[in-house]
This record gives structure tokens, sequence and C-alpha cells, in this order.
């Protein structure tokens, strides 16, 4: 109790100066606090923000862990030193070194992540005057793992940096952002640093610094080398529990699917958009197939790599399941009627695979088209609404005719 | 200030900043976002709309009595058109390079809403000095605001300054760049420019609370 006490004293004693939002931040944090709210409708419940956040979070640590321990796989895979793993419970992947170089490598992240932007969320909220708000603590476990492991820390510290203020501080902040955060800031990476966020040298630690020389290794990823036309190496069950290169979170399709699962059975994560974003993606995908039936795109096509992909397999390349899971089910960004969810959904699949498939200078377009309708969702709403509106003046009408 | 009244200043001084055509106005964005990656080039186009603004200004007042006002726009756009040819020929004899790097925006000058809204709320109803003072006022206020976020632009996404390579040289890796450090290209990217000129007005309006509007 002593801790807790100490707190409470220290948020009496600066109760009502500038920097009682920031105590009071660390209070709640990590205690319940003592007094109840004063005015207002009281509302008995067992989730706030606070848990919620902290199921999103729960959903994510395990493939945070498996991203430590393919860091390592993938490095050491590269220089040769280890066999390649059979299956997800492969010997040479869950081993001590494997998870040295993720901790390494990845712990860093985490931390800059968390620490960049809690300053920053401080800050705010002692100009503004009002409690410190968790929307963070999702965002600042999402960002680790949707970058590259060799990510330099300053670039990703300006990133969250950018992302904090004009992604979520400048609408208002939590809650009252348009745009989901932590893409915003690797939006902002992929833009500003684009020699770290692609192409085959950044995925695997290690390769950007040997690059040229003799012990030169590489690490494309699937999507790069379909891009390309070149055979792809890893095998679908290598795809489907992510022993393969990637951004850090969103290589184990099979992780990400327990995640859903329990985000859907704790009813924090809406499986509406999960449902619909897959579906948008195999309609874009079997689109792709047909036309490669068809005849029309043949092997001379530069978009004929990734559009012969079979339709299902677009869901274990990339990180199409991730996005769809972690970052669309953004209950503040996304849409917010049942029906919207459907079509906003729908289309970020949709949108995500036509980017994929159409630019090959952005391999992966999962970000960009949940981005890009993140800006629509408020007026895929509004149409729902105004629908529903009409409907029921309709009936009205009847009724009293 | 024996030179100009207390209200001739304010006619120079307020577009500098409490009535900004960028960031209060938020006109002539469009050339903002677009020319602002390189500092020079930010520079050139402030003193050409200062030029044109100016002049402009002057010509409309003087001949404001003799326009039909049924057709006043299209001999204010003949004026600017008259004054951005000018700006635009001078480029090309005495900084060709500079001019095919500006491009079609010297000549979209004519468009720009900074000029003809000048002409049309000042120059038309006020005396030839007053309005010479409120074009060099308002050019002036625009070109600052160029200026800043050409500075930032040009130094976060290239590195230099004045084509001037004021952070080391990334390719030898010398300077910041010895350290890691590396040009961020979204800085060059146009809507990065917008970001910039958003930041100078959020600076601005919680500097002076008055300028918020509901």
């Amino acid at each position: 109790m002593g801790l807790k006490s100490n707190l409470h004293n220290l948020k009496e004693k600066y109760k009502g100066t500038k920097m009682a939002p920031a105590f009071n931040a660390i209070h709640t944090f990590l205690y319940l606090p003592n007094e109840t709210t004063h005015n207002g409708t009281h509302i008995k419940a067992a989730d706030d923000l606070k848990r919620t956040m902290n199921t999103v979070i729960m959903a994510m640590v395990p493939c945070l862990i498996f991203g430590m321990f393919n860091a390592g796989y993938q490095h050491h895979l590269a220089l040769g030193t280890i066999e390649a793993a059979e299956g997800f419970l492969g010997s040479t992947f869950w081993t001590w070194d494997n998870l040295v170089v993720g901790i390494w490598k990845v712990l860093p992240l985490v931390v800059v992540s968390y620490g960049v932007g809690l300053i920053i969320e401080f800050i705010f909220a002692v100009i503004k005057g009002h409690e410190v708000e968790e929307g963070y603590l999702v965002t600042g476990m999402l960002v680790p793992l949707i970058v590259p492991v060799d990510l330099p820390l300053w670039m990703l510290a300006v990133a969250v940096a950018f992302g904090v203020v004009i992604g979520k501080e400048v609408f208002g902040g939590t809650g009252m952002n348009i745009l989901n955060p932590a893409l915003t800031i690797r939006a902002f990476l992929f833009f500003a640093y684009p020699t770290w966020m692609s192409g085959d040298k950044v995925w695997v630690h290690g390769a950007v610094e040997r690059a040229g020389t003799a012990d030169a290794i590489s690490g494309e990823t699937i999507l790069g080398s379909y891009a390309q036309s070149q055979d792809v190496v890893y095998n679908y069950a290598d795809m489907f529990y992510g022993l393969i290169p990637g951004s850090i979170g969103e290589t184990s399709k099979l992780l990400i699917i327990f995640g859903a699962l329990f985000l859907i059975f704790t009813k924090v994560g809406s499986w509406r958009i999960m449902l619909s974003t897959i579906l948008g993606a195999l309609a874009m995908g079997l689109i792709f197939n047909g036309v490669i039936d068809a005849g029309i795109i043949t092997t001379s096509s530069k978009f004929y790599g990734l559009m012969s992909v079979p339709f299902w397999q677009h869901l274990i390349i990339g990180s199409i399941l991730f996005g769809a899971v972690y970052m669309a089910t953004d209950p503040v960004t996304a849409a917010q009627t049942n029906k919207g969810k459907w079509i906003y959904g729908f289309l970020i699949g949709f949108i995500s695979i036509m980017i994929r498939v159409f630019n090959p200078a952005y391999p992966e377009g999962v970000f960009l088209a949940i981005l890009l309708m993140n800006v629509f969702a408020p007026t895929i709403d509004h149409y729902v609404v105004q629908g529903n509106v009409k409907k029921r003046m309709k009936r009205l009408k009847v009724k009293t005719a | 200030m024996g030179l100009l009244s207390k209200k001739d200043t304010k006619l120079i001084l307020d577009p500098l900043a409490d009535n900004n055509p960028i960031t209060i106005q938020v006109l002539g964005i469009c050339s903002a976002l677009a020319i602002t990656a390189q500092l020079k080039a930010s520079i050139v186009m402030s003193i050409s709309v200062l030029f044109v603004l100016g002049v402009g200004n002057v010509v409309i007042s003087l001949i404001r009595n003799i326009i039909p006002s049924k057709i006043r726009i299209i001999v204010q756009l003949t004026v600017v058109a008259a004054l951005v040819i000018i700006v635009d020929l001078v480029l090309k004899a005495f900084a060709y390079e500079l001019s095919k790097e500006l491009s079609v925006f010297v000549g979209l000058i004519i468009t720009n809403c900074i000029i003809m809204g000048r002409f049309e709320a000042f120059a038309l109803g006020n005396g030839p000095w007053r309005s010479f003072l409120d074009g060099i006022g308002n050019a002036a206020g625009y070109g600052v605001i160029l200026i800043i976020v050409g500075f930032f632009r040009e130094l976060l996404g290239s590195g230099t300054l004045m084509g001037v390579k004021v952070l080391g040289d990334p390719i030898e890796k010398t300077g910041l760049y010895g350290f890691g450090y590396e040009n961020n290209g979204f800085m060059l990217l146009s809507p990065m420019a917008l970001i910039v000129v958003g930041l100078i007005i959020w600076v601005q309006r919680s500097r002076n609370k008055a300028l918020i509007e509901d």
C-alpha cells in the first residue's frame, strides 16, 4: 500500500496545478482511484477504456513474442548458421539464440515507441489540462509490430512524434482522431525513409549493413518475389505459421487468428469488419484470377506475378490479416454502424489487394487501404444512417396514409 | 516614420501576421504547396508575386474609375497576365535554370487567388499609394510563409539550403550523415507542405487566441 498512498498524497498535493494530470495518470495506471465520479451519469461496467486497450494488447503479445523469435530465426537462417525449421514447432525456431537477437532488436523499438509516444501524451495533457488518455497504449504496441527489424530508432522516434501529434492530438486526442495513429506512423516512415521500409534488405536483421559485401544476405518478402515474378522459396505452411521475412509482428497468421478469436470472444474487436475485410480481399483476388484465366493478362505483363497468385493465398502473404484484425477494427476510426462496418471492411480488403497487385512500388497496400477507408468511414456511416431514416419515413407514411 | 502614417503602416504590417493571406485567409495555397520544396524557388516566387501584386495594385487603382464594372475581371486578368509575362521573360533571360524549375508555376501566378483578391477587395476602392502598400504588404505576408515552409522543406527534405549542403554530404557520409541521419523524403512531397502550413497556422493561432474562429 505504500506506493499507492504515496501516489494518492502526491495527487492531493498537486491538485489543481499544471502537473496534476501527469500524477493522476501514473496513479490510475497502476491502481483504482479512491474516489468515484462526482457528477453526471454513473455507468457501472467492468470494461472501461483501459480494460479495452489492455485486451487488445494481450491479443498482440503472442505476435510480439513470435516476432522476436522470428527476427533471430531469419537472421541466423540467412547467415546459414541454422537449418530451416520444420513447421511451427521446428527445433531450430524456438531457440535461445533466436530470442536473444529478437530481444536485442525488438525491445528497443517497443521502448522507443512507448517512451516517445507517452512523453507527447503527457505534454499535451499538461498543456490542455485534461487527464492523460490511454489511447497510446495500443498504438505504442502496434507500432513495433508493423515496422522492419532494422529500422533505426531515431527514425521511429521522429515518426511516432509526427503520428501522435498530427495523427491524433491535432484532432483533439484519443477518440477524436480520423486516422489510425499507428498507421499514420507507418505511412510517415514509408514516405519519409523508403529505403528503410521496403526492398529486399530491410526485413532481415543484418542485411542492410552487409549489402554490397561478400557476406551479403537477402531477405526478400514473398510479395516482393511475386512482384518481380520470381520463384517463392517458402511453402504454404511457412507462410501460415509465419516463418518468413516481414514486418516484426505480422508474419504469423496462426497467432493472428488466435488473437482475432480472442478479440471476438471478448467482444472488443468487430467480427463484421474482420470477416468483411477478408471477403473483400478474396473477391479482389478472384477477379484477378479470373482476368488471368481469361487470358487478358499474360506472362509478359509486369502484373502477372501478383495477379496469378491463387486468391486464397493473398490472405497468408503480406499483412492483410494483421491489418484486418488489429488495424481495421480500431473502434475510433472504423465505421460505427453495422451495415457500415460491412462496407468499410469489404472495401479495405478489396483496395488492399488492388494496391498490392497494381503498384509494384508499394508491395504492400494494406496500410494505405485502411488509411483511405478511415477517411471515408464517417461518410459511409452518414449514408447508412440516412438510408435508415428514409426507410423509416416510408414506413411512417404508409401507416399514416 | 514620416513617410508612412499609422494607417499606412498597418496596411503593410497586418498581412505579415494577423491578416496573413496564407495562414488567416487561406489563399494562394496551391503555389505554397507546389514550389516550396526548395528555398530558392520559394524566394524567387515571393519576389515575383511581390512585383506583380505591387505594380498590379497600382495599375488597377489608377484605372479603377474608368473600368466598366461588368468587364472588370477581364481587365484585371489582362493586367496580371501582362505583369506575369514580364516576370516570366525576365526569369528566362537571367535565371534560366530556376525558370525551368518553377516551370508553369510562374505562369500560374495569374490564377493566384491573393492577387485577384487584393484587386477586388482593395485596389478597386483605394488610391494608388495605399494600394501599392497593400499589395506589397500582402505579397510580403505570402512570401514570409513561403520562405518559412521552403526553409524547413529543403533543410529536412534534401539537407541543403539554397543548394548548399549544410548538413554534410549524404553519399560520402560526412557531417550529420556520419551519425546515421537521413533526409526525410516525405518533406519533398506536397502533403508535407500542407502539414507545415498547418503547423504554422497552429502556432500562430495558439499565440494569438483572437484569431481562432468558431
